[in-house]
């Protein structure tokens, strides 16, 4: 799908790279002991080293190594068995050595790439240029005191994961994509829990614009941006106002923006003249970071399956829809509890509940599949009495709710309802004469080549039996009388 | 008995001997420091209460049996760039004037474990940049030798560890510990007639101990004999999980190795260390030194070091860019000194322009610059690859000998007030200690003589990485053919 900014004279293309900041799940931060965990009082997950004290020195974490490592092998990227870090040196309140560590010139992780999907089915590559480990900083607070600046350290030397994508995307839409895509792998991974409301997960987004067939021009980093909708909104609105300087006869100066969703606006933050220099060098307290192919390849083994290949063994091994298989496996959860209620029975007759009743009941009462008020085992169990005909599928539909609402099991509001099918052929027989002795005017109509009808008497037949009856017994009662 | 002439060595013995208690050693230091320290201000913060409970306590120990660890009940000195739990720690900057750390540096902690009881945080220059101890914001220190038959002129006693070089030269400390980035213990060893030991880059743990230039800092011992200073090292020295930079290999007995035979021992005399220029007092100390150790029977080998001539332009570069970061942690937000500011950036400015000194201000604007966006290709990375060269001139050279020998410093002692004008000329001090420092490897400063105006000089031998025990024993024997017996005019038994 092309997407084209129709300017005066003419189309423009767009070019997007992401630089999106991944919060790494580790205990302890990257070169320190400290706890890692989100929240906490302000300054409670500090240690001297995250506070820059004389004397400190920093000391990698295996775990956070590990971490990147495993996202590498997601991205299907190269792994550096040598990496380094380097400082990168600016002065702010938050930052308490006056140097960021990170990977510069030598990161962790090299090219890869992630395959997104677009509303029209259609699929995409979007190159990954690197990933890199790197500290966060601390939080400067300027609302607690008229006059003065507070600072909490708590984040001050958690582990980052800078994912870097080549500027391959060409449209908001694929951004989305990506960025979905790219949250789905991590949390496949573990390696991230890509809430980007609580900042564990925030993009950078480079954007620049040109004619069909052009080098690239200038292009502006919108810096921050926390959330999927807004990177695509500020996308839009950058793209739009790049345009309007080029056609205008102006030029789009290299500099780094925010985004105001309110305004929905880009607003610069500093221009090239005012970047800082961060005079980056080999930090001298780290030696080069080197992990074996052996480490590396029991990484790989360890790791989980991820969305694309489950979503193909969801297809292959359950003969489920392609859309199906990609809504199951979005989160990991659903797709365990998906195959927690497909495994021994009919995939696909689970694959429409889950899909269908059980998505819309955790809507409707804003419930989340981790808090879900029906169990897979429980969906199960429901699912068995469908197929062992102790129930037909439109009770089911009641004793879902029922479920739902109680909390019980469908065997137990089965028993207590009494909701059990009618199999028995006599009875249905009953029903069956009745309704016809009741409609004799209907019969005639139907005698006389109304063949529509057959359907208002299997309806009045199972009102009667109060929709209890074996809808295929009932059919099978219904034509050997007419 | 004067306690405070005693070695090290000899004190070990005559507190388990109990010839003497600790009390007694460690008071009589004291009472040394007390008398002395205001003219020399080799000390900084002293910390006598503390040095004389320690002692007791060192006393109820001895008083237990053989258990006790070596140095217990050795008083030393401790330069006031290691981080001491609890005592104030001041870098000698205005920056950390009132800075007490919740923390011990690794390599103090060590000393403690094994008995060690600290008298005093001793002088430096200024995070210790500077080789003549003019730069801390402390004072200077006055080195306690005075020129023949001129008592009045103060000398300095060579930068950065010159307050422990004081310390130990005029008997207010057994021993003391010192930092070495490019010569800050070796040169005021040389200058004040002790012994020291810069170990292998890795040897001493770097945690706790305030940064200067990360890829250079050493700790290391400074006494008055190389066993001394072997005795410290044996303590302080060992891996440490906590400084990545530490290298995990086995201590091993260093006193031992000052015993060693020289006979078979090649020794190097590198051609690039005859600069033009050098006095020919300090020329004929290291001729009597090869002579020295031929004698002790070892081989003499010409060696080249051909990029010497660039190690200390090199070091300029290298050390200002690393202190230009490690530095910029001292900035008034949440330790030391504060000046406060209308804004964020005008409270950096006026801390760190009140809270460092000018030499340090000087580093970091050098370090800023060599690592600037358009310059970092042609200063730090060249330099960088220069520094590369050296540690491979040092490889090339220890494939055909054990140890090398040079001078330690062009010169004796110089008094306060030369050569200040002039950084460069200052910086030049370290032209013989600095090629070492680049490498990583070990090297160490020894008495071996008096110059003609009655000051001491200091050689240096250089090993291998890691191998301090061919250092020691080579030091060893230059200080048994020295009998360096001179001592300095202001010292604790001179009243």
């Amino acid at each position: 799908m092309t997407y084209l900014i129709e300017g005066r004279d003419g189309p423009w293309e767009l070019v997007v790279g992401l630089e999106v900041h991944a919060q790494v799940i580790s205990q302890s931060k990257l070169f320190s002991g400290a706890s890692a965990s989100y929240g906490g009082e302000p300054n409670t997950h500090v240690s001297l080293v995250d506070a820059g004290f004389p004397g400190m020195l920093p000391v990698i974490n295996r775990e956070c190594v590990a971490q990147a490592v495993r996202t590498g092998l997601g991205l299907k990227a190269r792994v550096n068995l040598e990496s380094r870090f380097d400082r990168k040196n600016y002065f702010y309140a938050d930052l308490p050595t006056g140097y960021q560590i990170s990977q510069f010139t030598h990161p962790i992780i090299g090219e890869g790439a992630v395959e997104i999907e677009l509303a029209d089915g259609s699929t995409r590559m979007i190159g990954i240029t690197r990933l890199h480990l790197e500290q966060d900083a601390g939080k400067s607070m300027h609302d607690q005191d008229p006059a003065r600046s507070f600072i909490d350290l708590n984040r001050a030397g958690v582990a980052l994961m800078e994912i870097v994508s080549e500027p391959d995307i060409r449209t908001p839409e694929e951004a989305g994509a990506y960025l979905r895509k790219l949250r789905m792998i991590l949390r496949y991974l573990g390696t991230c829990d890509g809430n980007m409301e609580e900042g564990s997960m925030r993009a950078d987004v480079n954007v620049s614009v040109r004619k069909a067939g052009e080098p690239f021009r200038t292009r502006c980093e919108i810096k921050n941006v926390n959330s999927i909708r807004y990177v695509m909104q500020a996308i839009e609105v950058e793209a739009v106002r790049q345009v309007e300087i080029w056609e205008s006869g102006g030029s789009v100066d290299q500099e780094t923006r925010l985004f105001d969703p309110v305004r929905s606006e880009t607003r610069s933050l500093r221009s090239k003249e005012d970047a800082h220099d961060y005079r980056y060098f080999p930090d001298p307290d780290l030696l080069p970071l080197v992990i074996g192919e052996a480490w590396v390849q029991d990484l790989a083994a360890h790791l989980p399956e991820l969305p694309d290949a489950k979503r193909q063994r969801f297809q292959d091994e359950y003969g489920i829809p392609r859309y199906d298989a990609g809504v199951l496996v979005a989160e990991q959860a659903t797709a365990d509890f998906y195959e927690t209620v497909a495994r021994g029975r009919d995939p696909r007759l689970a694959a429409n509940w889950v899909i269908g009743d059980f998505f819309a009941a955790l809507n409707r009462t804003g419930r989340t599949i981790q808090d879900s008020p029906i169990s897979a085992a429980a969906l199960g169990g429901m699912l068995d009495l469908i197929t062992d005909g102790t129930i037909n599928g439109k009770i089911a539909k009641d004793v879902f709710e029922e479920m739902l609402a109680s909390g019980e099991t469908a065997a137990e509001i089965v028993e207590r309802k009494g909701l059990r099918q009618v199999t028995d052929t006599g009875a249905i027989d009953a029903a069956v004469q009745a309704v016809l002795d009741k409609n004799p005017d209907k019969l005639a109509e139907y005698r006389s080549g109304k063949d529509k009808l057959f359907g208002f008497f299997v309806g009045q037949v199972m009102k009667a039996m109060a929709g209890k009856g074996n809808p295929a017994l009932v059919n099978e009662a219904l034509k050997k009388v007419l | 008995m004067m306690l405070t002439e005693l070695t090290i060595a000899a004190a070990q013995g005559g507190l388990r001997r109990r010839e003497f208690s600790a009390e007694e050693l460690v008071g009589a230091h004291v009472a040394a420091i007390d008398r002395l320290n205001g003219r020399l201000n080799a000390f900084i913060t002293v910390t006598s209460e503390q040095a004389l409970d320690a002692a007791r306590r060192a006393d109820a120990i001895l008083a237990g049996g053989e258990d006790a660890p070596a140095l217990t009940g050795i008083p030393l000195g401790i330069k006031d760039l290691f981080c001491t739990d609890g005592v104030r720690t001041t870098a000698a900057s205005r920056m950390l004037e009132e800075f007490v750390p919740p923390y011990e540096s690794t390599v103090t902690a060590n000393l403690l474990a094994d008995g060690a009881v600290f008298v005093g945080k001793t002088n430096l220059d200024e995070f210790a940049m500077g080789s003549a101890n003019i730069t801390s914001a402390f004072g200077s220190v006055e080195n306690p030798w005075k020129r023949a038959g001129d008592d009045q002129t103060v000398l300095v006693p060579g930068g950065s560890s010159g307050g422990s070089a004081a310390a130990v030269a005029a008997r207010l400390a057994m021993g003391a510990t010192g930092t070495d980035t490019g010569g800050s213990i070796r040169q005021p060893a040389s200058y004040c007639g002790i012994a020291g030991i810069k170990p292998t880059y890795g040897r001493c743990s770097r945690w706790g101990t305030i940064a200067f230039a990360s890829s250079l800092d050493q700790a290391g011992p400074m006494a008055r004999t190389v066993e001394d200073c072997a005795i410290l090292l044996q303590s302080m020295a060992g891996f440490d999980v906590r400084d990545s930079t530490s290298v995990d290999v086995a201590v091993p007995d260093y006193r031992a190795a000052c015993g060693r035979s020289l006979k078979g021992m090649k020794v190097g005399i590198p051609a690039e260390y005859r600069v033009a220029g050098m006095p020919a007092e300090i020329e004929a100390a290291w001729e009597q030194g090869i002579a020295w150790l031929r004698d002790a029977g070892c081989e003499i080998v010409e060696v080249s070091l051909p990029y010497t001539k660039y190690g200390l332009a090199t070091y300029y570069i290298v050390a200002p860019a690393e202190c230009s970061s490690n530095l910029a942690r001292y900035d008034g937000v949440r330790f030391g000194r504060r000046v406060p500011g209308e804004s964020l950036d005008e409270l950096y400015e006026a801390t760190r322009r009140e809270g460092f000194g000018a030499e340090v201000r000087r580093r970091i604007l050098m370090g800023t610059y060599v690592l600037s966006a358009g310059y970092y290709d042609a200063y730090y990375l060249r330099a960088q690859k220069v520094r590369n060269l050296i540690r491979k001139d040092f490889e090339n050279a220890f494939r055909t000998v054990d140890v090398l020998l040079t001078p330690t410093a062009p010169s004796p002692a110089f008094a306060q007030g030369e050569k200040m004008d002039d950084p460069v000329q200052m910086y030049l001090n370290d032209v013989f200690t600095v090629p070492a420092s680049m490498a990583g490897v070990p090297a160490m400063s020894v008495p071996a003589g008096l110059s003609q105006s009655g000051l001491p000089l200091g050689l240096q031998v250089i090993g291998r990485s890691f191998d301090e025990e061919s250092v020691f024993a080579a030091a060893s024997a230059l200080e048994r053919a020295a009998s360096f017996t001179h001592r300095p005019a202001v010292r604790a038994e001179v009243v």
